[in-house]
Order: C-alpha cells, then structure tokens, then sequence
C-alpha cells in the first residue's frame, strides 16, 4: 500500500485505533451508529498495522465516548486506542483498559441467572485478561466468546 | 475467633478458620441437637423462605432454630404468598427482613440468595439457588468426613449426577481446601461444569475424571453418592441402563478401605441397596443428623456475633 491516509481525518471527534480485526461492526454498535445515523463515520476493517497484524479502525466525527462505551469497547478489543480529536490534532490518546468488574453492560448467558428473572438487580461479572473471560457475579457462570452478543 | 461472614451464600465465601470454626462448636451442640436444653437463641426469629419444596433442609433448620430456643417463620408454600401477586424475591426480602432476624432462602434461580444479600439488612443464608450453591449441605457433608473420617489427604469419589447435582458443586469447592484427592464419577452426559473443574485444578488439588465406579472403589476413603433423576435422560431406558450401573449393593463391598465411608444427602432411589445400611460403611443416616448441630453453630455465629460462644 502506498503511504497516506486510508480514510480523511477528522476535526472534532474520536478514532478508535487498533480494534481487534472483525469488531469494527460490534464497535460501532456500542457507540450507537445503526442505519438511521446522520454522524459522518468512516470505517476501516482488516487494515495492515504496525505491530498486532491486521486491525480495524472507526473515526466518527463530532462525538466522544462516555466510560461506560469505552468499558464495552475494551471487552471486545481489549488493546483499542481512543483518540480524542479537536481542530484536527490529537487532544488525548489513551488505551482502553479492562475493568476488574462490570455492571449492567453484559447480560448473563444462563437464561436461569437471577439476573434475568426480571428482579431489580442489574447484571454483574468479574474480568479475567488473555482471553477476556466473564465470570457472572451472581450464577458463576462463564463467557468466554461472542461478548459483543451479550452487551445491553 | 474470626468467623468473618455475614451472609452464607457460597462455600467460596469460607476460609478454612470460618469452617474450623463451625465445626468446633458443632461439636460442642451435639448435645443439644439430641435433646439437651439450650436458650443461646432465645427471643431470635428465623425466616424460612422456601420457593422450591424441600423436606429435609427446611425441617433441619427449624429443628436447629428451636433446639436453641429460637422461633421461626415461614413463607409456606409460594403459590399461596405474595410471590403469586407477581412480587419480586428483592422486595420480599426487603419486608422480611423487617420481620425475622435471619432468612435461609432456597430458590430456584442461580444466584438468588447472592442477590437477596445485597437487600437484606439481617443475614442471608443459602439453602440451595437452582443448580447453583447449598453451602450448609456442603458444611454437613465435610462435617460428617470430619467426624467419622478425616478432612487431610483423603481420596473421595463423587459419584452420580455431577452435573445438575448442587451438593456436589459445592463439596468440591470445600474438599479443594483440604488438599485430598477427588475422583468425579458420572456418566458422560452428567459429567461435572468445566468452570467448577477449572476452579478446582487452579486449587492445585488432584482431580480424576471417570465414568466407572469401579474404577475408584478399592481406593477411597468416602463415598458420596447421588441421585441420578430420571428427567434428565430423554429417553427412559438410558436412564434405566444409567442408574443401574451407579447402584451401591454390600455384595460389591468386599474389596474396599477399611476406614471407607458411605455418604449421600439423601432421599435415596435405589443408588444404595437397603443391605449396605448394615454394613460398617453406612453414614447417611448420621450424615442428615448432623445438619442440625452444623445449622445450629452457623445460626449462632451469624445471629449472635463472635463472642458469645
């Protein structure tokens, strides 16, 4: 590839860097772009990196992350780097970090979790790194895979 | 004194001090189980919120709140309650715990009694939350190798159904403090959850996995066998074939341990041979005994703080 910007830059607004290739879709469902979206975003998915192989990259113009998208981000793509983009520079970079523990942003896959019983109580699970690993608080039970299906 | 928990929710929750602890004044509360009058108690109220039907747990914890001159109340059966109106088990713990000074909870969701502790200001204590945790069953059940045993470095076979059955998740979990060595034997499609296996082989315990019981026998120190329940085959004949070969008769004793003893929380269906009670192996009967000194001794040391006893 010849050197230069796969995708325009931004003036105000947030990239995320160094997605796990694949999850470009899945991150952009945590920060809310569907069909309907008027936000200009540019996508870029399975693009060669410098250290961790192939990555994906979402820019979206005139938005930032609140804590709770970049803890859902981290689950997904534990080494994602958030830029925060203002007047065209990089205002603040940072990698997004797991969290020891999480409430109410992933439901419990046991469908007989207290849990989803339709009690008051929100959802609940320890973080375990390399692989990201959910233990449920509540039922003890373990996910391992497909994360991104299981975010609220 | 240390017993540091306030609710009894999981055998994950326990140190070995808090069981050490339990276990030496259960012992001391024998007595009063069989009969010896006790006040230790007096003027507390427990709650028995009981969701799913249960004989012997719900009976051994009314009998341990009384022998120590305690009271209890009870839910009664769900149907008829206001958790037929529809009312959460966090509002229903919210109210009784207004009422009664401790609330055993058996419910059939996983993590229920887990949840009830973050809404009740009086102690909670698990009798059993779907396939999940029954930690008094668990401090029965090592209280009883304790006694007509020995906790260290003993072998032990689970035996039966490894999958859906709560004691045995939780006794694992207990056993694995210990450091013994515990042989899982299940047929196939009973085999024991890999997290709870994961846990256990983090413990640093040995863990041996098999579907033959004769496999184990000639080399354990207890036998902890369970029900195998016919609704968790499809078809009727694989449970029939299934059941059979996990069934215990004293004709197959004649190369065993000693010192072996024979466990299982009961009711039994036909996984011990009525002709195995005679034999000097038998514990069951004085296993489900010992669930009220064991209940009584966690009643006090939740109700009555550290220093009374």
């Amino acid at each position: 590839m010849k050197d230069g910007l796969l995708i325009r830059s931004i003036e105000h607004g947030t990239v995320i860097d160094h997605i796990t290739a694949g999850q470009a879709l899945s991150v952009m469902r945590i920060i809310g772009i569907n069909n309907g979206t008027s936000a200009v975003v540019s996508v870029a998915m399975n693009v060669p990196g410098e250290e961790m192989g192939l990555k994906d990259i979402v820019k979206i113009e005139g938005r930032e992350l609140d804590s709770r998208e970049v803890d859902k981000i981290s689950l997904i793509s534990p080494d994602a780097t958030i830029n925060i983009i203002r007047d065209y520079d990089v205002v603040s970079k940072y990698t997004v970090e797991l969290p020891s523990e999480i409430r109410g942003i992933v439901r419990c896959r046991n469908p007989n979790c207290i849990t989803n019983t339709g009690e008051p109580v929100a959802s609940a699970f320890t973080v375990a790194k390399d692989p990201v690993t959910l233990r449920c608080r509540y039922c003890d039970h373990i996910i391992l895979s497909d994360i991104a299906e299981q975010l609220i | 004194m240390s017993f540091s928990l306030r609710h009894v929710i999981s055998m994950k929750d326990f140190t070995r001090e808090d069981i050490d602890e339990i276990f030496e004044l259960a012992e001391r509360l024998e007595r009063v189980a069989s009969g010896v009058p006790c006040r230790l108690l007096e003027d507390k109220l427990l709650a028995l919120l009981f969701y799913e039907p249960s004989t012997r747990t719900r009976l051994s914890f009314d009998a341990a709140m009384k022998r120590l001159g305690g009271a209890s109340i009870d839910l009664g059966s769900v149907e008829a309650s206001s958790v037929a109106k529809g009312e959460t088990l966090a509002d229903t713990i919210r109210v009784v715990g207004g009422y009664a000074d401790a609330i055993v909870l058996r419910h059939p969701s996983e993590g229920a009694a887990r949840m009830a502790s973050e809404y009740s200001r009086v102690p909670v204590v698990n009798a059993g939350d779907g396939v999940g945790h029954h930690p008094t069953q668990t401090l029965l059940d090592l209280y009883t190798i304790k006694r007509e045993n020995r906790l260290d470095g003993i072998s032990v076979a689970l035996v039966g159904d490894l999958r859906y059955g709560r004691t045995v998740h939780s006794l694992a979990y207990a056993l694995a403090l210990y450091g013994v060595r515990i042989y899982l034997v299940s047929p196939p499609q009973l085999r024991m959850p890999e997290h709870i296996k994961s846990d256990l082989l983090e413990s640093n315990i040995v863990v041996e996995e098999t579907s033959r019981l004769e496999d184990v026998f000639e080399s354990v120190n207890v036998l902890y066998m369970t029900r195998i329940q016919r609704e968790r085959f499809a078809e009727p004949s694989e449970y029939l074939a299934v059941a059979g070969s996990y069934r215990l008769t004293s004709e197959m004793l004649s190369g065993v341990r000693d010192d072996l003893i024979i466990m299982h929380p009961l009711p039994r269906v036909g996984e011990i041979d009525s002709s195995v009670d005679e034999t000097p192996y038998a514990r069951y009967f004085k296993q489900s005994f010992y669930g009220v000194p064991v209940r009584m001794a966690l009643l006090v040391k939740l109700l009555e703080g550290r220093d009374l006893v």
